[in-house]
C-alpha cells in the first residue's frame, strides 16, 4: 500500500500514535507523511522524540507528548520540543514524562493485555510527584512496595523494518528496541520497510511480526534516514549535527520544512531535494 | 576526567554506560587496562566494542560489535533491574552534595520551565539498581549546586531513615568524577567528600567551582597523571570518532 494511503486511513486528527525505532529504524517517511497531511491534536507517544517528533511537534500536529528523552542524541537539545514547552510555540504541548524502563514496561503492559505494568522505578525521583500517572502498588505476596503505571496501547503504531514478504511478516533486524511490543500493544500497526522480498531468509529466533498482527506494509526505501537501517545504511550523523541549526530558529525552521516536506509528494521527492540541498550548500 | 573515570573499571566489571564523557571513560577502558570489560548500552547491546565512539546510544557500531543485542524492555527488566549490572557511567546537568542528578528542568517550574533539558531516559533506574554509580561532568558552580531545581534521579537523602534509602538496590552514587578531582560519598553521612584533586589543580579552584561548602578528606590525594598511552588511545579514539561522524557518513 502506498504509504499516503496507508496514513489517510489509518491516522486521524485526535488519534494516539506510537513512531517506535530506538536511534534506530526511526520511520521517518512516515512522520514527514502525517506532517504533509497535517494531521493535528495528536498524541505522540515514543521513548526517544528524536528529530521526527521535534519536526512534528514544530509543525503543529500534536497536543500531547509521551515520553523518556528528549533530546538530539550526542548533539544537544530537541529546539522545537523545547520551545513547544518552555514557551507553547506553535501550540502547548502537554507532556507526560516517564523513564526508559518505564515506558518500556507500559508497552510491555500494553502488549500483554495487561492493565498496568510494575517496576523498581523511580525510587527518589521527582518525576512520580509531577507525573500523576506514577502511581506505587504494594505486592501481594511480600509487602514491597514497587511502582505501578498504566499500559500504553496506541491507536496506531508505525514502524520502520528491514524487510516484509508477500504475505506481510515483517522481519526486524539489529537494535530491535520496543518496536514489536509498541506493534502489539496497539489497535492498528502500519510497518514500513525498506524492501519487499519473496523469502525473507530470516533465522528462526529472528525478530518477526507476523503478518496477521500487521494492518499495512509500505515499501519505502531509505524510510528510516536520517536514522538508519542495519544492513542497508549508515546512521547520518552529520545530519543529526546540522538539525541542531536547522532547528534552532522558528523561521529558519519552518522554510527547510514547506521546501523540503510540505513542496514535496513524498519520501523519494523528499530525499532528491535535501540531496540537492546540500550540494547548493556546498557551492555556496 | 576521562582517564579518571576510565581508571573506575577493571576487566569483567559490567558497566551501563550513558552517552557522551561516559562513553568515552568507558571504552578508553576497554582500549587500555581493561579489555575484557562488559559494556552494557541501553539500546539492548551487551558486550559492545565500539571502534569509534557512538554519537547515539543505538548507534550501529554498538550492535555489529556485541556479544548479543536484546529488546530495550529485556535490557532494563533482566539486565539492569534483576541486578547484573556492577557500575552505572553518568553524566548529570546538576548535582547536590548527595550525589542527587537533575536533568529534567532548569529554572522556572516543571511546567513552565526556564530550560527544558531532555529528561530521565535510563538514568533514575541505573542510579539506583546498579550495585554502584559514578557520575562524570565538567566542575563549575552551575552544575554543583546547594539545591537541584529538579530529581530526575536520586542520590542519596539528607534523612537517615528515609524510605527512598531501603528502596534502592545498589550502593548508589559513590564516585563523582570530574575534571577538577574525584569526590566519594561518605560512608556515613552519604555527603561527597573531595578525596583527590588532578595534577596542577588548586583546592581553592574546586571550592570556588562548587556552590555548596565542600567537604574535604583529611588526606587529600593527587591523581596519578594520565599515561602517555593513555592519552594516545584516547586522543586516537576521538580522532577516528570525528572522521566517522563528521564528514565520513556523509560520504564528502
Amino acid at each position: 500500500m502506498p504509504l499516503r494511503e496507508a496514513i489517510a486511513s489509518h491516522v486521524f486528527d485526535g488519534s494516539s500514535v506510537a513512531l517506535e525505532g530506538f536511534t534506530h529504524l526511526v520511520p521517518f517517511a512516515a512522520g514527514h507523511e502525517l506532517i504533509r497531511q497535517r494531521r493535528r491534536n495528536l498524541t505522540l507517544i515514543r521513548m526517544t522524540p528524536d528529530l521526527i517528533y521535534d519536526q512534528m511537534i514544530g509543525m503543529g500536529c500534536a497536543a500531547k507528548l509521551i515520553f523518556s528523552w528528549g533530546g538530539n542524541p550526542g548533539v544537544g537539545s530537541l529546539h522545537r520540543f523545547r520551545e513547544a514547552i518552555e514557551s507553547g510555540w506553535p501550540i502547548p504541548l502537554q507532556i507526560e514524562e516517564h523513564s526508559h524502563a518505564d515506558m518500556a514496561a507500559r508497552y510491555q503492559a500494553g502488549a500483554s493485555g495487561l492493565p498496568f505494568a510494575v517496576t523498581r522505578g523511580y525510587v527518589g525521583s521527582d518525576l512520580p510527584k509531577y507525573n500523576k500517572k506514577i502511581k506505587s502498588i504494594a505486592c501481594p505476596f511480600t509487602g514491597e512496595v514497587l511502582t505501578a503505571t498504566p499500559a500504553i496501547n496506541p491507536d496506531v503504531t508505525i514502524i520502520h523494518a528491514q524487510k516484509a514478504d508477500r504475505k506481510g511478516n515483517v522481519l526486524i533486524d539489529g537494535i530491535i528496541g520496543i518496536q514489536k511490543e509498541a506493534a502489539l500493544a496497539a489497535k492498528r500497526v502500519i510497518v514500513t520497510v525498506e524492501e519487499i522480498v519473496d523469502d525473507l531468509q530470516a533465522h528462526v529466533n529472528a525478530c518477526v511480526l507476523p503478518g496477521w498482527v500487521v494492518s499495512c506494509v509500505c515499501e519505502v526505501p531509505g524510510g528510516a534516514h536520517p536514522s538508519y537501517a542495519h544492513g542497508y545504511y549508515k546512521r547520518d550523523n552529520a545530519f543529526y549535527k546540522a538539525w541542531d541549526e536547522i532547528s534552532r530558529d522558528r523561521k529558519m525552521f519552518l522554510a527547510w520544512m514547506q521546501r523540503h516536506i510540505l513542496s514535496t509528494s513524498d519520501f523519494a521527492e523528499y530525499r532528491r531535494s535535501i540531496e540537492s540541498g546540500v550540494k547548493v550548500n556546498s557551492n555556496a | 576526567m576521562t582517564v579518571a573515570a576510565a581508571r573506575k573499571l577493571q576487566n569483567g566489571t559490567v558497566c551501563f554506560v550513558g552517552i557522551g564523557l561516559p562513553s568515552a571513560a568507558a571504552n578508553l577502558a576497554r582500549l587500555t587496562h581493561a579489555p575484557a570489560v562488559v559494556l552494557i548500552y541501553e539500546s539492548g547491546t551487551i558486550g559492545t566494542k565500539p571502534h569509534v565512539l557512538p554519537l547515539s546510544i543505538g548507534d550501529g557500531e554498538l550492535a555489529e560489535t556485541a556479544d548479543a543485542v536484546v529488546s530495550v524492555p529485556e535490557i532494563f527488566r533482566y539486565w539492569l533491574q534483576a541486578g547484573r549490572v556492577d557500575i552505572g557511567f553518568l553524566g548529570a546537568a546538576q548535582i547536590d552534595k548527595f550525589g542527587n542528578i537533575n536533568t529534567t528542568v532548569i529554572g522556572g517550574t516543571y511546567d513552565a520551565p526556564r530550560v527544558r533539558l531532555p529528561g530521565a531516559g535510563g538514568a533514575p533506574e541505573i542510579a539506583t539498581a546498579a550495585k554502584e554509580v559514578t557520575i562524570i561532568l565538567k566542575h563549575d558552580a552551575r552544575s554543583f549546586v546547594e539545591k537541584l531545581d529538579f530529581v530526575t534521579s536520586s542520590g542519596y537523602v539528607d534523612e537517615p531513615n528515609h524510605e527512598s534509602q531501603f528502596a534502592r538496590r545498589g550502593r548508589g552514587p559513590t564516585t563523582v568524577i570530574t575534571d577538577l578531582g574525584v569526590m566519594n560519598s561518605d560512608s556515613a553521612t552519604r555527603e561527597l567528600v573531595l578525596t583527590a584533586l588532578h595534577p596542577g589543580i588548586e583546592l581553592e579552584q574546586v571550592q570556588s567551582a562548587t556552590g555548596w561548602k565542600l567537604k574535604v578528606a583529611a588526606k587529600l590525594e593527587v591523581t596519578s597523571k594520565p599515561t602517555v598511552p593513555e592519552l594516545k588511545t584516547l586522543r586516537d579514539l576521538y580522532a577516528r570518532t570525528a572522521a566517522a561522524h563528521g564528514t565520513a557518513d556523509r560520504g564528502e
